[in-house]
């Protein structure tokens, strides 16, 4: 087990910067999840923590050691790929054996390390099959197992649920949070689906455009999320932000809607940002809202009004009946609301 | 319409469609499919009843029916292994089309995994140029390729051959193998890599034995093209028994102006031989290199 540090680092290919100077510290034994849009730079930073990219400026270490020019199988990790990169030609076996087999282990040695990843996964029964005869799920257990059997310092996974269907992402998810609670390795995780990185991680590291919006726990980056792009990238449904300014009466949107303001703000806020989860339904007093869409999950009714010319998303506990046309009084949870400024898009203290 | 009417156009509809479409698999697919075969196999057809046919019916069209044989003679075939140096020639013939072939797979090998994999500075131009190597017709590179092999000393051995094939074989091969690697996914490496592999560990024990379909066609084209060639062996090699097939029965079966065609179609029908077999053993895996990529 051991700690990561990642110091300022940057990654150019040619003329194009990739990175621009990102740090993050992960404690020992913690689950850290990378996670932002496609193009972001969160697998380029993966690689390079793997050693399969060259560090254009700054400094990797693990446990403390330096790694920058350590060539990968020197850095003690193993990596989850996201098309798994079973080695086709071998068997389950073998695939989980290779590293220990380059490294010289004895047979018996290597056998037992093999049995026990495969009793921790429930591969025994698949150990003489290849690549190609096992599932998808299957695959995946193969590919963690190759991981676990090398005990890695640190293990790296990247995207390794994507080309799994929804429930057996579901499963796999599930079973990764409690392999890394039985095992207690460092890891980090990259993905693009912040419901993964919010179920999994114990931190989570948005990235954008090549630079870090924000690190923290889970909650924390849903409650206090730093800026707008955070704002709206964490949380299914993602949170209403509606651009305006503040008057007398409230927070007025470009669309003309009205909405109240909490009592102490600091700074001139641009953007009003409410969770369609803390949207409540008040018959009496609220904002008159027309029912654009409802759509029924059974927990919970997701409703798109309009305000105005502004549209939110809210999603009540309650069960609402209304339909298209209708017109609902609702009022955003002022204690939940977020303010951003005008411009940077920074959150405004409260 | 009554409901039985309606099912028995609905069955004719279906028994027309079916005919229609066996009709049309027919046109479409086996007529073209007999004509492509008919056509390449009637050379081997024509050597074949011309090595069995005794000179009288070889050379008289009119009393005998060229395209079959009314007597058939072994004669030709005889002349050929008893009376000419032909299993020499093929003996030579077999040992320079695999030792070129070696040489050639070898280089070709490591020149390829290093282009395609290790991205080293201007690797894409040495692949070109490789490649533009390939385009220089061997009526042209005979001339210099002679005095090399002439001051090395090799003129006249087979060595003079086994080295001056992978000229053309190794650009090939090169080519071939460099879009067969392209097909294995570059993580299998990155894979290999972090598991603690070396970079020979990963050709060996990684990619060459997922290129194994990739190599057996390059080694394929290499042997037929080494066991075809005709004009460095007709330039580097002197001596009647150290020729090989290809030229020696174009040069030794002729005599003066007198073509022996039932020596000669002996000759090239047992000299196509060996070519058929390797390709028959290896066909599955020829057409898969050519069709598609690594599977997991």
């Amino acid at each position: 087990m051991a700690t990561v540090g990642i110091n300022n680092v940057r990654k150019a290919f040619g003329a194009t910067q990739i990175l621009h100077g990102v740090s993050v510290d992960i404690a020992d034994g913690e689950f850290v999840v990378l996670v932002g849009p496609s193009g972001c730079g969160k697998s380029t930073l993966l690689r390079m923590l793997a050693g399969l990219e060259n560090i254009t400026a700054g400094e990797i270490s693990i446990s403390g050691r330096v790694v920058n020019n350590v060539a990968p199988k020197d850095r003690d990790i193993a990596m989850v790929f996201q098309n798994y990169a079973l080695y086709p030609h071998m068997t389950v076996r073998d695939n989980m054996a290779f590293s220990m087999m380059l490294a010289g282990a004895p047979k018996d040695v290597i056998d037992a390390e093999v049995a026990k990843a495969a009793g921790i996964l429930g591969l025994g029964d698949l150990l003489h099959r290849f690549p190609r005869q096992l599932s998808g799920g299957q695959r995946q257990r193969v590919a963690m197992g190759r991981a676990i059997v090398r005990q890695p310092q640190v293990f790296l996974f990247d995207e390794p649920l994507s080309n799994l269907d929804a429930k057996l992402r579901v499963q796999m998810r599930a079973e990764i949070k409690e392999l890394h609670q039985r095992l207690k390795v460092t890891t980090v995780y990259v993905t693009h689906d912040q419901i993964e990185a919010m179920t999994m991680a114990d931190k989570i590291v948005v990235m954008n455009g090549g630079n870090i919006e924000q690190i923290g726990a889970p909650l924390e980056l849903y409650d206090r999320p730093a800026n707008l792009f955070v704002a709206g990238f964490i949380g299914s449904p993602a949170m209403n932000l509606l651009p305006g300014k503040p008057t007398r009466g409230g927070f007025e949107t470009e669309g003309g809607a009205v909405l109240p303001m909490p009592a102490a703000v600091r700074g001139t806020p641009g953007w009003y940002g409410v969770r369609p989860e803390h949207m409540l339904l008040k018959p009496d007093g609220g904002i008159p809202a027309v029912v654009v869409l409802v759509e029924p999950t059974g927990s919970e009714t997701q409703v798109l009004v309009r305000i105005g010319d502004s549209t939110l998303v809210c999603a009540f506990r309650e069960r609402v009946t209304a339909r298209p046309g209708d017109v609902l009084g609702i009022m955003p949870d002022l204690a939940l609301v977020h303010l951003f400024e005008a411009g940077s898009g920074r959150r405004l203290p409260a | 319409m009554t409901e039985p009417a309606q099912s028995n156009a609905a069955t004719a509809q279906a028994e027309a469609m079916t005919w229609d479409s066996r009709q049309r698999r027919v046109v479409m697919l086996y007529v073209p499919l007999a004509c492509f075969v008919l056509i390449l196999l009637f050379p081997f057809y024509w050597m074949t009843v011309t090595a069995f046919k005794p000179n009288a019916e070889l050379y008289d069209y009119n009393t005998y029916n060229p395209f079959w044989i009314g007597s058939p003679t072994l004669d030709h075939v005889k002349h050929l292994l008893l009376d000419t140096a032909y299993p020499r020639w093929l003996m030579t013939t077999m040992g320079v089309a695999v030792a070129s072939t070696c040489i050639s797979l070898f280089a070709s090998t490591l020149a390829a995994y290093a282009i395609q994999r290790l991205r080293f500075r201007g690797s894409q131009y040495v692949g070109l140029g490789i490649y533009l190597a390939y385009l220089v017709p061997p009526s042209i590179l005979f001339i210099p390729l002679a005095t090399i092999v002439y001051q090395l000393g090799l003129f006249d051995t087979p060595f003079a051959l086994i080295l001056t094939f992978p000229t053309f074989l190794i650009p090939f091969c090169t080519w071939l193998l460099i879009g067969y690697f392209k097909s294995i996914p570059y993580e299998l490496e990155e894979c290999a890599l972090i598991d603690g592999a070396t970079r020979l560990q990963i050709l060996r024990r990684i990619t060459l034995p997922l290129a194994v379909p990739g190599l057996i066609s390059a080694g394929i084209f290499s042997f037929t093209l080494s066991w075809n060639e005709f004009i460095y062996s007709l330039a580097f090699i002197q001596s009647s028994e150290k020729k090989t097939v290809p030229v020696a029965i174009l040069t030794e079966l002729v005599t003066g102006d007198v073509y022996q065609w039932g020596a000669l179609m002996a000759g090239s029908l047992l000299g196509s031989l060996p070519v058929a077999i390797f390709y028959s053993f290896f066909v599955d895996y020829y057409v898969s290199s050519l069709t598609g990529a690594v599977k997991e």
